[in-house]
């Protein structure tokens, strides 16, 4: 489970740069749930992540998973209980080692690194088990280098790399916005089922509107780094993109001036 | 060449192959500069010196990898925590080590041992001729069999990932900076075995010795990775961790055997008018390092000009 209280983050405080992102933000997230995270430009989506995977620190309010408060727990020991993509596919992946070098230095997440040999012959079969799941033929690729895979393939295997030791929490920041509309909605369709299969507490950002209201358990729309919308239930389940559109337009008093955002409803 | 020359040599290139490994560990798979190496390979030699003076040579190349280490701590400590730029990092902590090691040798610019027992001299007696470079080989083989294990370990995995993408290891729950310290520390405790065996091996330590070690060891590993890297992989496909190793010796071996090519026929007449003596190296080394790394750079812009050119030709071909 992850609760957020009071999260507040300004950038560049008491400068004229000085850019309030994230606005005294709660939200409570109980295990299991798959929430879809839309707004427009600039709302705050990547902000309120970075704070949950501690890549940033919130100026006041606090983080807790699972129970525990992990407000100011650096990047890297909080990265045992979360798991990350970014838009970026070459992010996530190490280019000049080869997938199964990556996918062991992901699978020992949350363990003790030791000095047992790694990648070790044991996890061979497991690992080319799990990347045939991906259904991508890179089941015997092995011990290919990484850079040398599409982007597509690339954000697959990262996808795997996240969650190969189920993570806590997943959080995806628009993970598909880089690849082409086919590889996207294969990388998402994925997605859906590795999160449904390990019912992993999931926060996915996303400009496509339709698939935001398609995937997942509850949407929640930002603006001005707050919560101006969470739906779920039954009323997520009958909504429609433009009655979301609707919902807001009414709940912001204000045009959805976002071309982005308008663009991607389909 | 005579063999007295080859098998020095071989020697030299054997020592200085723990220098081109430790430059493999940084500059390879850290990626990272570090240029401390000038002042730990010195520094490794002082104190094997020193110590191996007061009449316990193996304590003295003991303390030659600790200090070594210890040098390579202090660069990563300036790098991960205090932010200073790796680059600048390692020329602080050669420059200090200058002092330092000046002190290690009680102020003198140069000790030595002659005279004294050395790690070698039990192998010199018992083996002859062959007794320096047997000692050499087996350290050798030793220190770098147990940097290739430790790179295929869990952990070594995780320093390897570092260099390659830092992003990607700190999601995967590591501690980044905490894997480029242990790279660091570990590739100036080889440098420092690098100086510490050199001075015995020579019987003498200068405050100098170090001066340039770095540019020798990368143009080494690229000499190696040239030769010996191109082959392996056009055998096998593969580049992996052993091969870089294998590098490091290679390349070490074949850069003290052209300086004693290079020795034997400078006065050939071809080569005569260039005055080539050993201290020359340093700059054929720069230079080879320079264009080994421009090399990408410039092949693209090469292909660049090629393909503007080609472009102006059809659309002049095009408008007549
Ligand atoms: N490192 C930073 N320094 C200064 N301002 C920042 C920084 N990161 C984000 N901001 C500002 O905080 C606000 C929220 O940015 P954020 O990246 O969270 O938006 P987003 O919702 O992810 O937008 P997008 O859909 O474009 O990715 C923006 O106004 C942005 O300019
Ligand atoms: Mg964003």
């Amino acid at each position: 489970m992850l609760e957020l209280s009071h999260l507040v983050k300004t950038f560049h405080p008491g400068t004229v740069n000085e850019r309030r992102a994230i606005r005294d933000l709660s939200l409570t997230v109980p295990e299991g749930q798959f929430v879809t995270v839309i707004g427009g430009n600039g709302a705050g989506k990547s902000t309120l992540l970075n704070l949950i995977s501690g890549a940033l620190f919130p100026d006041s309010g606090s983080v807790r998973l699972d129970g525990q408060d992990v407000t100011f727990l650096p990047e890297h020991r909080r990265a045992r209980d979360i798991g990350r993509l970014f838009q970026d596919p070459l992010m996530g992946t190490a280019p000049n080692m080869t997938l199964e070098e990556n996918l062991s230095l992901a699978y020992l997440r949350g363990s003790h690194r030791t000095f047992a040999p790694a990648p070790s012959r044991k996890n061979e079969a497991f690992f080319r088990e799990k990347l045939r799941s991906l259904d991508l033929g890179l089941e015997d690729r092995l011990k290919t280098r990484v850079g040398l895979l599409s982007g597509g393939q690339r954000q697959a295997l990262t996808l795997l790399m996240a969650t190969v030791a189920t993570p806590r929490l997943l959080l995806l920041d628009e993970h598909t916005a880089a690849l082409d509309p086919a590889t996207a909605d294969k990388v998402l369709a994925l997605t859906d089922r590795i999160v449904r299969e390990n019912r992993i507490t999931t926060l996915m950002i996303t400009h496509n509107m339709a698939s935001a209201l398609a995937l997942g358990d509850r949407t929640l729309m930002l603006e001005q780094g707050e919560i101006l919308l969470d739906v779920s239930g039954e009323e997520r389940a009958s909504m429609t993109v433009d009655a979301l559109l609707e919902r807001f337009q009414h709940q912001s008093g204000a045009q959805l001036v976002n071309d982005r955002l308008l663009l991607s409803r389909g | 060449m005579t063999a007295v020359a080859l098998r020095g040599a071989i020697e030299l290139g054997l020592l200085y192959a723990l220098v081109t490994a430790g430059l493999f560990l940084s500059y390879r798979i850290l990626n990272l500069a570090d240029l401390t190496v000038d002042g730990s390979f010195t520094l490794g030699g002082a104190a094997s010196i020193m110590v191996a003076l007061t009449g316990h040579p193996w304590l003295g190349i003991l303390a030659g990898v600790l200090t070594g280490a210890l040098a390579g701590l202090v660069t990563a400590v300036m790098q991960t925590k205090l932010g200073i730029q790796p680059i600048l990092a390692g020329i602080l902590t050669m420059t200090g080590l200058y002092s330092i090691n000046l002190r290690v040798m009680d102020g003198r610019a140069s000790v030595n041992v002659i005279g004294k027992v050395t790690v070698f001299t039990p192998f010199q007696n018992a083996l002859g001729d062959l007794g320096k470079l047997v000692l050499i080989a087996l350290v050798g083989a030793v220190a770098l069999g147990l940097l290739v294990l430790f790179l295929c370990t869990q952990v070594g995995l995780a320093v390897r990932a570092t260099g390659d993408n830092e992003r990607m290891v700190r999601s995967s729950s590591v501690n980044v900076d905490l894997m480029k310290t242990l790279g660091l520390v570990l590739a100036n405790a080889l440098v420092g075995l690098s100086g510490a065996l050199l001075a015995q091996y020579q019987q003498s330590c200068d405050v100098g010795m170090g001066t340039g070690v770095v540019v020798i060891g990368l143009a080494s590993l690229i000499i190696g990775e040239a030769v010996f890297g191109t082959l392996v992989y056009f055998c096998t496909k593969r580049q992996g961790v052993l091969t870089g190793a294998g590098c490091a010796v290679v390349g070490a071996v074949l850069y003290r055997l052209i300086i004693a090519l290079v020795i034997q026929y400078n006065n050939a007449p071809a080569l005569r008018f260039l005055h080539i003596t050993a201290s020359d190296m340093k700059l054929l080394s720069a230079l080879i390092v320079v264009v080994a790394i421009s090399y990408p750079a410039l092949r693209s812009a090469a292909a660049l000009r090629r393909k503007r050119a080609r472009t102006q030709k059809q659309a002049k071909g095009g408008g007549s």
